[in-house]
């Protein structure tokens, strides 16, 4: 559970930004999509032009609502943004609007499962919404200037501080997977920590196993990925510990976390002695939400992974393991029930999406909402093998096929004449051909050799292509080589 | 057969015009908006540059925008209410085209994209920009000296500021270069120089025009504000550029009604005299000026009664404490990176900006960048900006219980009339305190008017103010009509 290193356990908080994935920005109705030319997209609100004056994006307030209600926290119907001010050519006005001591969310928390099925959950302090900067693009060649895209700037942000109650560098994966999976649910955000979606700050101290005090905490900035914050984690709870080891002090402070170098250096005093001079931000009202608008957006909330994945293990008969695989993204969810709509086996049907289906678009390199195959044709396809049209190994043929031609699995069937041969009167000719061509076999078997019943198996298979009902097949040997 | 002998008008017969008077004979076709536009840039050259009142003469775009006027009226089609009414925008107002400076030079080389809310509005209504007023470094000002321009003269006496920091917008009218002009009020900024000029000038209920394209000093005190050489004109430039604006998150909603057609009192009100706004070391001659509108006002039957307002006597720490906070953070962007004046190009990141805000900054600029920045800074927050916002809230309350008892306030606009150039200029606090009994309302978000009123005995003006409850502009036009 708690990671302990050298008689010592460690204390982990994060903050989460989620860009939210409005069609404009937080404060202006520029458009924003990622990637595109720098520069392309501002204008005078994001410019920081003379007289350009913030108006806030009802949509990005809605989605920041979304998260808060998702996790159980408190919508604070009244909140107030607060200008953060530093200078930074990425800031364009020298201020970030942001909210300071009145957040539109607090509270709540984000519930999940370890690897090894222990529950857990972890307090949330706050949820607040502001605007992101631009990026600055500093020189690697020759050049020896910045180059600032402001695209970015002005885009909405949630920021989601957890309470210091996560215990080790895995906890923290396994809560940042949950949280991304439920931004992802909530579609309010892409959660792709490679395209900067999704960011992550941990704050982490340590202390003397047992003790109820906290230590001197660090930051830990610029963790690219969740590995790279379970990796950083690891580096600096086992550094904090050397330290107090060798008689030394944690000092408070901010480190920038370097993946090449699997390090974490501490950023010089001058650059992280920020004052911010929060005040509350004139150009806009305090943000008040509705009674109405609140109960419409709570109305409007999807199913969550954890409520979802008991409802199918309840509904569909699945094992629970089975469920959470199946609701890890809501579009693989939403695959899986519409195959239930018209597929007659749930279990059958789980399997063979977990293994046949993510197995062959893991090697195409494609995610489920890529996926070729409607899922009404792999109900169909399913269907087919309960019904012993054809047999699970068929299937697999055709459902390769499936995904190569995008061409329906009747049709295949119907082409490629792979019909599961299941009656008796078509199998037994076969049947006793083999076994008059296989005296030597034959006559082992009959003397004991029983492993070679699979031999015999085999032989049918081939002769029919693989089309013979296996269970049949099964019945008939049996029948033919004990009299 | 007889002829008319029509005389050509002449430039004394265009100063001597309202803008109702102006609107009619172009709607007419008795006289072209073309020819009105001719007289005002004429003037404009000559008058205003004397006066040091343009920092920007908008030519081209205003003579194009006049015979727009003419075709429209010659071809019948409808006309808004200021077709061909020549005007000056304050340079802190943002309009496409032209320099936008502030009057600093920070904003070197920068020419806008974009129209205020404002000028859109105007120019719709059919207005023609002739230029952009000269006025103090940002707003920041009450003579009109912190200009990097230079300062604007005082058309009643060229050696006498004209107050600010909308002086150019109240000598462009004072001087009838136009019958209208827009400054920007923060603490007092169009009343006083329309006090030091003898305009009126009027501040509008706080978000009662957009500030969008309105280049921000202390956002929740700013404010666009017309002025004017007659109430009914005055009450005409509010109308048009008033109203919601859905680019200005603080411009308010509240129904406005056609205040130059409702300009009849017909009521009696009741109006108070703060007593704090006559402390016995006030100007004697401003003191009779404003005695003398008191006395017209009973005279013509509404009540006088005394009250008090103690919170205002506060108004002017709370105001540059705010103000300056809030500046702090609106004068941020001017940093060298996107637009205007970049200096120390090749040093590094923070020298550069230093450099730029050392040179494109004026003095008074930095003065309350510092002291809004030291306002918000850790450790003094609560000492300063807190309990100057809580402050704020009590002289709010106060207000609104005032306005419970009394229609208006009646007070000085300034508590002297015009000071030197140059007289001040050395003494910020004195300076400061020009703007006394402005920055109580500019605070509290109620309207106001300076009514020019008379004189002192040397000529030079004095202007007695009218305070209103939130949102009751109409009834400042309407009482500064019955005063005229």
């Amino acid at each position: 559970m708690r990671y302990t290193h050298d008689g010592f356990e460690a204390v982990i908080g994060l903050e989460v930004h989620c860009q939210l994935e409005t069609k404009t920005k937080l404060f202006t109705a520029c458009p924003y999509s990622y990637g595109e030319e720098p520069n392309s997209q501002t204008e005078a609100v994001t410019l920081a032009l003379p007289g350009a004056l913030p108006v806030c994006n009802r949509a990005a307030v809605d989605y920041a609502m979304r998260m808060i209600l998702a996790v159980g926290g408190t919508v604070h119907q009244t909140s107030i943004f607060a200008r953060k001010n530093y200078f930074y050519p990425d800031l364009p006005k020298g201020y970030q609007i942001s909210q300071f001591d009145r957040p539109i969310g607090t509270g709540g928390s984000i519930d999940y499962q370890l690897d090894d099925g222990t529950p857990r959950s972890v307090g949330l302090i706050r949820i607040h919404l502001e605007e992101d900067a631009g990026k600055s693009l500093h020189p690697e060649g020759g050049e020896n200037f910045t180059r600032v895209d402001l695209n970015r700037s002005g885009t909405p942000l949630i920021e989601i501080v957890s309470e210091p109650d996560i215990v080790s560098p895995q906890d923290a994966y396994a809560y940042l997977n949950r949280l991304k999976q439920i931004v992802q649910y909530l579609e309010i955000c892409t959660g792709d920590m490679e395209k900067g979606q999704l960011r992550c700050d941990a704050n982490v101290s340590v202390r003397p196993i047992g003790e109820s005090q906290f230590g001197t905490r660090t930051e830990l900035k610029n963790l690219n990925s969740f590995k790279g914050v379970e990796r950083a984690l690891l580096f600096e709870i086992e550094r904090q510990v050397k330290v107090i080891k060798s008689g030394g002090a944690v000092i408070q402070s901010t480190l920038l976390w370097n993946e090449q170098k699997q390090e974490a250096i501490a950023m010089r005093g001058k650059e992280e002695s920020h004052d911010y001079r929060y005040f509350p931000e004139p150009d806009l009202f305090p943000l008040i939400i509705s009674d109405e608008w609140l109960a419409e957006t709570r109305s409007a909330l999807p199913e969550l992974p954890a409520e979802k994945a008991a409802r199918f293990v309840a509904k569909y008969g699945i094992r629970v393991y089975d469920a959470t695989v199946l609701t890890d993204s809501r579009a693989l969810a939403d695959y899986y029930e519409t195959v239930m709509t018209t597929c007659e086996d749930s279990v059958g049907a789980s399997n063979w999406i977990q293994t046949e289906l993510l197995g062959a678009l893991k090697k195409r390199g494609e995610e489920i909402v890529d996926c070729p195959v409607p899922p009404g044709e792999i109900a169909d396809l399913l269907n087919r093998v309960k019904s012993s049209e054809i047999s699970g190994k068929i299937a697999k043929t055709v459902f390769a096929e499936m995904l190569e031609s995008g061409k329906s699995a009747a049709s295949i069937i119907k082409e490629k004449g792979l019909v599961q041969i299941s009656d008796p009167s078509q199998l037994e000719p076969v049947i006793a051909e083999i076994i008059a061509a296989n005296g030597k076999q034959v006559e082992a078997y009959r003397g004991g050799k029983v492993a070679l019943f699979g031999f015999f198996v085999g032989q049918v298979m081939k002769q029919t292509r693989g089309q013979a009902n296996p269970q049949i097949v099964n019945d008939l040997l049996k029948k033919a080589l004990d009299t | 057969m007889w002829r008319v002998y029509i005389r050509r008008m002449t430039v004394d017969d265009y100063r001597a015009l309202s803008a109702f008077d102006i609107h009619h004979r172009v709607t007419s076709g008795t006289t072209s908006a073309r020819e009105f536009a001719q007289h005002a840039l004429e003037l404009a050259e000559s008058t205003g540059r004397e006066l040091n009142a343009f920092i920007t003469i908008c030519t081209d775009k205003a003579l194009a925008q006049a015979d727009d006027i003419d075709r429209n009226v010659a071809a019948g089609e409808s006309v808004g209410p200021m077709a061909g009414v020549p005007i000056v925008l304050k340079d802190n107002i943002s309009y496409r085209d032209y320099p936008l400076t502030c009057a600093s030079k920070i904003l070197n080389g920068y020419v806008p994209p974009f129209d205020a809310t404002a000028a859109v509005r105007l120019v719709e209504a059919g207005a023609v920009i002739i230029g952009k007023a000269n006025m103090d470094e940002f707003a920041m000002g009450s003579s009109n000296e912190n200009s990097a321009y230079g300062p604007v003269h005082n058309p009643v006496d060229h050696s006498l500021a004209p107050g600010g920091s909308s002086g150019g917008s109240a000598a462009v009218v004072a001087a009838g270069i136009v019958p209208i002009a827009y400054g920007s009020e923060t603490g007092g900024s169009v009343r006083q120089p329309a006090a030091f000029c003898g305009t009126y000038g009027f501040k509008p209920t706080y978000g009662g025009i957009s500030r969008f394209g309105l280049v921000a000093f202390a956002s929740s005190c700013d404010v666009i504000s017309p002025l004017a050489r007659d109430p009914r004109d005055l009450a005409l430039a509010y109308k048009v550029a008033s109203g919601h604006d859905h680019n200005d998150s603080t411009s308010l909603d509240f129904e406005h009604p056609d205040y130059p057609n409702d300009l009849e009192l017909g009521r009696k009100l009741t109006i108070g005299v703060p007593a704090d706004y006559f402390p016995p070391e006030l100007d004697s001659d401003v003191r009779a000026v404003v005695d003398k509108a008191i006395d017209a006002l009973k005279t013509a039957g509404h009540s006088i009664v005394d009250v008090k307002s103690p919170m205002s006597r506060m108004a002017i720490p709370i105001y540059y404490i705010v103000a300056s906070a809030e500046a702090s953070a609106n004068l941020a962007r001017y940093d060298g990176v996107r637009y205007g004046k970049r200096e120390g190009a090749d040093l590094a990141l923070h020298d550069m900006y230093a450099a730029t805000r050392a040179k494109g900054f004026g003095d008074e600029v930095k003065r309350r960048i510092m002291l809004g920045t030291y306002a918000l800074s850790s450790g003094y927050y609560d000492a300063y900006y807190q309990k100057a916002s809580d402050v704020r809230q009590l002289l709010r309350e106060e207000f609104a219980r005032l306005f419970d008892e009394v229609d208006l306030l009646i007070t000085p606009t300034s508590p002297t009339p015009a000071f030197k150039l140059g007289e001040r200029i050395d003494d910020p606090l004195a300076m400061y305190l020009s703007d006394m009994y402005t920055a109580p309302s500019s605070l509290a978000g109620n309207p106001a008017i300076s009514i020019p009123y008379g004189s002192v005995p040397d000529g030079r003006p004095v202007g007695v103010q009218l305070i209103a409850a939130l949102k009751d502009d109409r009834t400042l036009f309407q009482a500064a009509a019955s005063l005229a």
